[in-house]
């Protein structure tokens, strides 16, 4: 059963991956991003981090990609123009790509019996939950960076104020 | 019960799909669509190996790479915005400005 769960919901995502891909309107492109999205979220769940989960369904589907979405909308965005584009990208990029791709895959199919399998459900010996050992460490022995982060989105949102500005 | 590896695979694949379009894409919008998309891929390798060495860390700094991400989009998008008022273009062949 797990099997299928990943199969559909890997297959979901590499279609919306592709589509991304080959959509030339943006609109479309973000909206087959909020696809893989979702289905990275129900593999997340698979692998037992229900908090990643949640927080990739919020966060990344529902506040980044609004904000792409309101982006696009805002700046008139239509399709994008049929030039020939960057002629090494052609050249070096899509090789390039294709040869990482096959190198991974070759290493972690001749490690896969080093790997192990998954189980369904969480993976913790102990009774207690994802989202309180993710909390616990999050909060006693990461707290400094977690707070750190706190400043990065202040100045986040500084510099997205300043750049939005009228007069530049 | 998946293997681990196929996991890490389509991860590899989603990243790979990430680096074409970031290569292939025009418009500036959606290569930098392209970049959050590289970056779920690498998500997905840290949980598949949090849970396979039984630690919370990896899931962990998966929350910090959200935070990043976020922060980066906002900036990011501010930046589009401000360069279509000055260029009136998402096209990134006519941003050559440094280019000349």
């Amino acid at each position: 059963m797990e099997i299928a769960l990943f199969i559909i919901f890997g297959l979901l995502a590499v279609a919306g991956a592709l589509n991304l891909l080959f959509q030339r309107h943006p609109i479309n492109s973000a909206l087959s991003l909020v696809v893989v999205m979702m289905s990275l979220a129900v593999l997340y769940w698979s692998l037992g981090a229900e908090f990643l989960a949640a927080a990739q369904v919020i966060v990344y589907a529902g506040a980044i990609m609004v904000l792409f979405v309101f982006v696009v909308m805002l700046l008139n965005a239509g399709e994008e123009d049929r030039t020939h584009g960057s002629r090494i990208a052609y050249i070096a990029g899509i090789p390039g790509a294709a040869a990482i791709f096959c190198l991974l895959s070759f290493v972690f199919l001749s490690e896969r019996s080093h790997l192990g399998s998954t189980q369904i459900g969480g993976y913790l010996t102990s009774a207690v939950s994802n989202i309180s050992e993710v909390s616990h460490a999050l909060f006693t022995s990461l707290l400094l960076p977690f707070e750190v982060t706190s400043i990065l989105i202040l100045v986040a949102i500084l510099g997205a104020v300043v750049l939005a500005r009228k007069e530049l | 019960m998946v293997p681990i590896a196929y996991y890490l695979i389509l991860a590899a694949i989603l990243f790979s799909i990430g680096i074409a379009a970031f290569l292939i894409k025009r418009n500036v919008i959606t290569i930098f669509m392209s970049i959050e998309l590289m970056l779920n891929a690498v998500n997905l390798t840290f949980v598949a190996f949090s849970h396979m060495w039984h630690q919370v860390s990896g899931q962990i700094f998966v929350f910090f790479v959200m935070v990043v991400a976020a922060a980066e989009a906002s900036v990011g998008l501010a930046i589009i915005i401000a360069l279509f008022r000055v260029r009136q273009t998402l096209d990134v062949d006519q941003i050559n400005l440094l280019k000349h």
